[in-house]
């Protein structure tokens, strides 16, 4: 094209003697923006075999977290509003920040399918912002991990110091409003023991909370929030706060409380003696007590399985059906003035945000297996 | 005003009075370096803006994250910035340094001394040999010119490129050069002050030298900083001004930074952006407020004091202020500016804009503004040297009404002329003996015996030639005497009197008297407006008119010779006159022309000398594929009209007839000019329908009364014209011209070679200097040079091009991963009680701006959506740029789209696989953050057009350093994400994440892209189809939805016709050697109307906007 940019240089090279001091650029691939490069374009094969694979692959695996997540046997029993005695229905609140009112309860679940050991135990919070963000500052790594930290409470607020001055271990609003609800297990009228040993991470209990800090002066305010903590016990072996205190970054979460180590037979009845403590009334929070099984995809959670489904179905379905799907974007060309772009991508969010609510474990009714 | 004594040769006096010459163009020292750089970068709306996000990140209640995450990026983006300058502010202080140590020769106690330029003082006495740069301001007092007279050269501060002469002061009038060591006085003159038209001083000597009589020292007894004197062997001078007091230091300023139609375009967005984070930060506030008000006091476990302070009610809001405030990137400044620097790099490397022939590499001095190349919408250029390569060549001549050269196209090897040279025709040697002697060319004999011509104008070397040619060889010449040697025998005259060239008189004359015979001749050449009128009035001119006609058109420069044999009492009585008004002080230029005129009158036309300036290579290929590629040219040149059209028409400029069609503007009155320009706008607004080139003329005086009165009609006519030729133009009207266009919102590029072009560079968006004969100063003032003006083409197509396409893409997608980001922060607010929480850890988010996006789209600097070649055969295709196609609001609505798309896959998926037992917040926040780098792995490689091996390693390569870098932090007891990308990566669920973030976030964007490429496809997506699949390209013609009106075109011919043809009309030549290069030229064009509609109609938008 450049036949100038070419030959001349060809051309002055033979008249004019080879200068010394040439200014030339040296050449090198970089320089010359010629570096081998390989330049794909959208071809139709190309793309049909993208998806293609893409719906070969994802439908197996999709296929078979779904299963793994459908094997998990869950128990889940709501409490909150039953562990209620009738006459304080009107008035939740006045029950459980009382401390004359008998807060035991009783519930009764039935196994529906064999639970193989070990069964874990999880408490649920529901409407609890663990995420607020005065919530989740204020707490102070350094003073749990170490005792010679134990004046550090910089984040403390407002539960850093007692009204006296002196300092709260653990300091902060987090472990302040430990979980303090109770279960105790029988099956058969014979206790079944819970677990509670190694519920944490193991690298929480390492490394993050230390073997020399002990709890002090903590809820010896006015004002408690929930559970005490042993005073003898370190903090790493207070498993139940270190687990409170991986905060959530759900409004609804649950939390380990322990492990069944026997199998739990199908039918099998469970007594459970709750003792319902802490105070999700004043919020409309619900509590909620699970059993579950676990499998290698973890709890029970239906979402991959049926994402990927649908996502590999979609690939496939456009894989094949691109010829509709021209027709499709030709009407969408016509039908739009200049923002067929947008209006694309807004109809696939729509379509994916409804797909994806659609299938959210929360609108399916996995909520109560069993309620006595 | 403050006077200042100026004791010459004498350093008691002057003394330390004044500062010494050191030059000093540096910005900084090193002690006011940091504040003053500070306070400059502060200065900048997008600084104050990251320095008020970082300041309020230090009050700790309302801060999301670690300041650090701010500070961090802020102090270093900071420091490239200043480093930057710094570098520019150490090579600025190299340069001053070279000025400052080239050595002068300096009298110091009555000795010549050689010393540094810096360490001369006020009052020394300076010594300059010819060509010798002029260190300081000086007045003249002694040349090596018997006159007093001494020439230099003042482009460097004027532009100007012809000699001046500068006169010493009538009190050193005829003082030996010994003398001069010894010479005592004092100048009185005025403080220091940049107009270099003025310089009233006078000067008293002292004894013994002058009785006290004052003298007094105007602007022609100066020699001011950066001249060169020339063609004077010595001269020496008083300092009077030193240092960055001279009249160039006071005037020297810091070039306004230009900025590129794309940097406002970021800076638009980046305000969009902004605004629509005040509302984002608006509505959350408040609907956090009300959260708080109506929910979170019932949450016992948050505690919110019933009590509040004052400020309550902006914590909320300034928290999301804060969490928002990534929306903008801090780091888009800082790529940019790398980015660009590479562009300018790859200008300054590319082989294939280096000429050989004046071992010039091309040079990017402004290293801002490459993308605008792409953008360019008009071109102005000069002529001479730009367009032609400015070595003029003796074509033809007319000598007595007979032409020479006519056929062979090169009188020199006529044999006509040469047999009329050998048998002495009269006439012949007559106008031999003009061409020869009649200028201020000096002849040097070199040690081989051969001899060279110094020649201060390219066309008087190209006369003394040809004539050497013709065996009438200037010899040499010796103080007033000329030889001459012809066929052998040498002719002596002496030169009695010049009559100089200026650009007002445009003619020069000698006043010569003949050795042979003692006859006393005025001798004359000049422009043929300003000779013939002075023909005497019996002799017949009219083979002359004709022949300065036929020259022109066939764009050859004509040159009238003619003389006179003058009286002697005459002359004399002349001769006092010319010696009375060379010695006044007041308007002398004015007076000596009045006084030369009084001579030049009652010519004898001897003929026309008719000189071709060679087009330069490619000149006609480089227009044509410009024009293809929608950039409209003006020509602005102070050569005249019938010449301008000439070489218009060379080179595919305009199109000869029937295609084109030329309208003129003239006129003497400011009624006949605007009669003419509203004719003229009449037709062009009836002709544009067609596809037609019309072109208009217009002359510098005409130019003048339509700026001054109908400013506005001519700016429509500008919009309208694709072309315009502009001739007799002076400097400051080629600046006015191109500030008409930029204030019509178009990109222009201003293109030239000589100090007349340097305003005209400065004032373009972009300017680009040829570095050619005419010297430096336009490559210098420029921010581009170029040896040729071919490569002009690969300067806009190639690296305008690519330069835009990059910097496209790199700004909006910058945008995008800032904002996907934000709107991930934005969704986890609205599951976190709407009170501000940060779902990233302070780590992750300096991170995630700094390293792990950055990266990956730099390399995208090294991306070619189509190859250099396709692009040069498809020029049209520059016009996505130029319309700003591929950065405009509505693509970036597109990305905006996009992100807001990926933030919602990656958070609902997030929040969806890691619910219940699995939601810890880290963990959480850790499957967002690699969703997002994931997502922007495979866009950026989705983006990518070619990928090379740095591509593939920037990509895929950041990726596994996104891993390593979380890995090394989880490995960390004391940091927040201990251990969680270990846990992480064991999780099956965690990969499938990945897996289906990516999958759902490129899915849709791959099938649109697909679907765009196959069924909407652009000229762009068409043009790479066809290159990596080898079709043909002529496909592209369909782009095209108005088919040529053909028919049209004839009938409405037929109606603007007779219309045009009374005087507007001008009728070309259509044998003109260009009509069949033309025709061959043009026969593979596959879309000729690609634009012209949509460009037409946008230009109108434009001009509504502008009125």
């Amino acid at each position: 094209m450049n036949p100038n940019g070419k030959d001349a240089p060809a051309a002055s090279d033979s008249s004019a003697p080879p200068r010394r001091n040439s200014k030339k650029p040296k050449y090198s691939r970089f320089t010359q923006q010629e570096l081998p490069a390989c330049k794909p374009i959208l071809t139709p094969g190309w793309v049909i075999s993208t998806f293609v694979l893409v719906g070969i692959v994802f439908i197996p695996i999709g296929l078979s977290s779904l299963f793994a997540s459908q094997r998990v046997v869950e128990i889940v029993d709501r409490y909150d509003s039953t562990c209620i005695p009738q006459h304080y229905v009107e008035n939740a609140l006045a029950f459980i920040q009382s401390s004359e009112t008998n807060k035991t309860c009783t519930r009764n679940l039935v196994v529906p399918k064999h639970m193989k050991s070990p069964v874990y135990i999880y408490y649920e919070l529901d409407n609890f912002y663990q995420n607020h963000r005065r919530y989740v500052k204020s707490r102070e790594d350094k003073q749990l991990r170490s005792k010679k930290y134990e004046h550090v409470i910089k984040n403390c607020d407002p539960e850093a110091t007692t009204s006296n001055g002196s300092v709260i271990v653990p300091c902060g609003l987090i472990a302040w409003s430990l979980f303090n609800d109770t279960y105790g297990f029988s099956v058969n009228n014979k206790a079944v023991e819970v677990n509670k040993k190694n519920i944490a991470w193991k690298s929480d209990r390492d490394s993050k909370f230390g073997s020399d800090v002990y709890p002090k002066n903590f809820q010896s305010k006015g004002l408690i929030g929930g559970a005490k903590l042993d005073p003898s016990k370190p903090l790493n072996e207070q498993e139940d706060l270190i687990v409170w205190m991986r905060t959530a970054a759900l409004p609804t979460f649950r939390k380990l409380y322990g492990k069944i180590e026997v199998d739990l037979e199908v039918n099998q009845k469970v007594k459970v003696v709750i003792q319902n403590n802490y105070n999700t009334y004043s919020f409309g929070g619900k509590k909620k007590l699970v059993l579950s099984t676990t499998s290698w995809i973890g709890g029970k959670n239906d979402f991959l399985g049926i994402a990927y489904l649908t996502v590999g179905g979609l690939c496939l379905f456009l894989a094949i059906r691109l010829k509709a799907f021209k027709e499709f974007v030709s009407l969408i060309n016509y039908n739009c003035f200049g923002g067929r772009a947008i209006s694309i991508i807004i109809i696939l969010i729509a379509c994916a945000i409804y797909s994806l609510w659609a299938i959210h474990p929360s609108c399916h009714g996995t909520e109560i297996q069993l309620d006595i | 005003m403050m006077k200042r004594y100026v004791y010459i040769n004498d350093n008691e006096l002057s003394g330390d009075l004044y500062c010494d010459n050191r030059i000093s163009n540096r910005k900084y020292t090193i002690l006011n370096f940091l504040p003053k750089n500070l306070w400059e970068q502060f200065s900048r709306f997008m600084n104050q803006y990251f320095l008020l996000i970082a300041c309020l990140q230090l009050w700790s209640l309302i801060t999301p994250v670690n300041p650090a995450s701010t500070w961090g990026p802020l102090i270093f983006i900071f420091a490239v910035s200043a480093t930057k300058e710094a570098w520019d502010d150490y090579n600025r202080y190299l340069s001053d340094k070279q000025a400052n140590e080239k050595e002068v020769w300096v009298v110091k106690q009555g000795i010549k001394k050689h010393i540094k330029a810096q360490d001369i003082h006020v009052g020394n006495i300076v010594w300059l040999r010819e060509n010798d740069e002029v260190p300081c301001d000086l007045v003249v007092l002694g040349t090596s010119d018997p006159q007093g007279i001494c020439y230099i050269e003042t482009a460097a501060l004027d532009g100007e490129t012809d000699l001046k002469t500068r006169f010493i002061p009538s009190a050193c009038m005829g003082l030996d050069p010994e003398l001069l060591h010894k010479i005592k006085g004092v100048i009185e003159c005025p403080g220091p002050d940049k107009d270099i038209r003025r310089f009233d001083a006078n000067m008293r000597l002292f004894p013994p030298f002058i009785d006290n009589d004052l003298c007094p020292l105007t602007i022609n007894n100066t020699l001011l900083q950066s001249c060169y004197l020339r063609n004077t062997e010595w001269a020496c001078g008083v300092a009077v001004y030193t240092g960055n007091e001279t009249k160039l230091g006071m005037s020297r300023g810091i070039p306004e930074p230009k900025l590129t139609a794309m940097d406002a375009m970021v800076d638009k967005l980046t305000g969009a952006i902004f605004l629509f984070q005040i509302v984002v930060v608006l509505v959350l506030g408040i609907s956090g407020n009300v959260w708080k008000d109506s929910e979170a006091r019932k949450l016992w476990y948050v505690q919110y004091p019933y009590e509040s302070p004052w400020y309550e009610l902006l914590v909320i809001p300034l928290r999301f202020e804060l969490l928002c405030s990534i929306m903008i990137p801090i780091s888009i400044k800082v790529s940019l500016d790398l980015v660009k620097s590479l562009y300018a790099k790859f200008i300054d490397w590319d082989d294939e804009m280096y000429d050989f022939e004046t071992n010039t590499p091309p040079h990017a001095t402004n290293t801002a503004i490459s993308e605008d190349l792409g953008q360019v919408e008009y071109i102005l250029t000069d002529k001479t040297g730009t367009l032609t390569e400015n070595k003029m060549i003796f074509r033809r001549c007319c000598i007595n009404g007979v032409f020479y050269g006519n056929d062979s196209g090169d009188a020199l090897k006529d044999v006509e002329l040469l047999n009329a040279v050998m048998g002495n025709n009269p006439d012949v040697i007559r106008f031999l003996t003009v061409m020869a002697i009649c200028n201020t060319v000096v002849p040097m004999r070199s040690k081989t015996g051969g001899i060279t011509y110094k020649a201060q104008s390219q066309d008087e070397d190209a006369l003394v030639h040809a004539a050497a040619d013709l065996h009438m060889v200037f010899v040499n010449k010796n103080a007033n005497i000329l030889e001459v040697n012809f066929n052998a025998s040498i002719l002596k005259y002496e030169i009695l009197d010049t009559l100089e060239f200026t650009s007002e008189r445009k003619r020069m004359s000698v006043v010569v008297r003949d050795f042979q015979d003692g006859k006393i001749l005025l001798l004359t050449k000049g422009a043929d407006e300003a000779v013939f009128p002075y023909a005497c009035s019996g002799r017949q001119i009219r083979t002359f008119v004709e022949a300065v006609e036929q020259y022109s058109q066939l764009g050859l420069r004509t040159l009238c010779l003619a003389w006179r044999e003058l009286k002697e009492d005459e002359y004399y009585e002349w001769s006092s006159m010319f010696k009375e008004a060379n010695s006044t002080l007041v308007d002398r230029e004015w007076r000596l022309a009045e006084v030369c005129q009084r001579l030049e009158h009652d010519l004898e036309i001897l003929g026309v000398t008719a000189i071709e300036d060679r087009l330069q290579d490619g000149v006609p290929e480089t227009i044509e594929t410009l024009r293809k590629a929608g950039i409209n040219f003006w020509m602005l040149t102070g050569d005249k009209q019938n010449t301008a059209i000439q070489i218009a028409l060379l080179c595919n400029f305009i199109s000869p007839e029937p295609k084109g069609q030329l309208l003129l503007i003239n006129g003497k009155t400011q009624d006949e000019v605007a009669r003419s320009l509203e004719r003229v706008l009449l037709t062009m607004r009836i002709t544009t329908a067609e596809p037609k080139d019309v072109a208009f003329v217009i002359d510098g005086w005409a130019l003048e009364i339509v700026l001054k009165h109908y400013r506005k009609a001519f700016t429509e006519l500008a919009i309208l014209s694709r072309t315009a030729i502009c001739c007799r133009v002076t400097p400051s009207q080629k600046a006015q011209l191109v500030e008409l266009l930029k204030s019509c919102d178009y990109r222009t590029l201003a293109i030239g070679d000589g100090g007349n072009d340097v305003r005209m560079i400065q004032q373009a968006d972009i300017g680009v200097g040829i570095s050619g004969r005419e010297g430096m100063q336009a490559a210098r003032a420029a921010d581009y040079s170029i040896g040729k003006f071919r490569f002009l083409k690969r300067l806009i197509l190639v690296h305008g091009r690519y330069s835009y396409n990059r910097t496209a893409f790199l700004s909006q997608y910058s945008f995008y991963k800032s904002l996907l980001l934000c709107f991930i922060q934005i969704f986890f607010s609205f599951i976190s009680g709407i009170a501000g929480t940060s779902l990233f850890n302070s780590v992750s988010l300096m991170a995630y701006n700094v390293f792990y996006t950055s990266i990956p789209v730099l390399v995208s600097m090294l991306d070619k959506d189509l190859s250099e070649k396709t692009v040069m055969q498809n020029p049209q295709i520059l016009f996505y740029c130029q319309a700003g196609r591929l950065l405009n609001p509505s693509t970036f609505a597109g990305w905006f789209g996009r992100s807001l798309f990926h933030a919602l896959v990656v958070f609902v998926i997030s929040i969806n696989v890691y619910a219940y037992e699995k939601s810890e917040m880290e963990e959480v926040a850790m499957v967002a953050l690699s969703g997002c780098i994931w997502l922007q792995a495979f866009v950026v490689t989705i983006e990518t057009n070619s990928f090379t091996i740095l591509q593939h390693l920037a990509i895929w390569g950041n990726l596994v350093g996104f891993y390593i870098i979380n890995c090394l932090v989880s490995a960390i007891p004391a940091s927040g994400m201990y251990t969680i990308m270990f846990r992480l990566c064991k999780q099956s669920s965690y990969w499938m994440s990945m897996f289906l973030i990516v999958v759902v976030g490129m899915g849709p964007v791959l099938a649109l892209k697909y679907f765009r490429y196959t069924y909407r496809p652009s000229a762009i997506n068409k043009l790479q189809q066809a290159e990596r699949l080898g079709r043909p390209i002529v496909t592209l013609g369909t782009v095209d939805p108005y088919p040529r009106p053909t028919d049209k075109e004839v009938a409405s011919l037929s109606i603007t016709q007779p219309r045009n043809r009374t005087s507007v009309y001008e009728p070309l030549l259509s044998d003109s050697p260009t009509a069949t290069r033309r025709s061959l030229g043009s026969a593979a064009t596959p879309f000729d109307l690609f634009q012209s509609t949509s460009r037409l109609s946008s230009s109108y938008s434009r001009n509504c906007k502008n009125n």
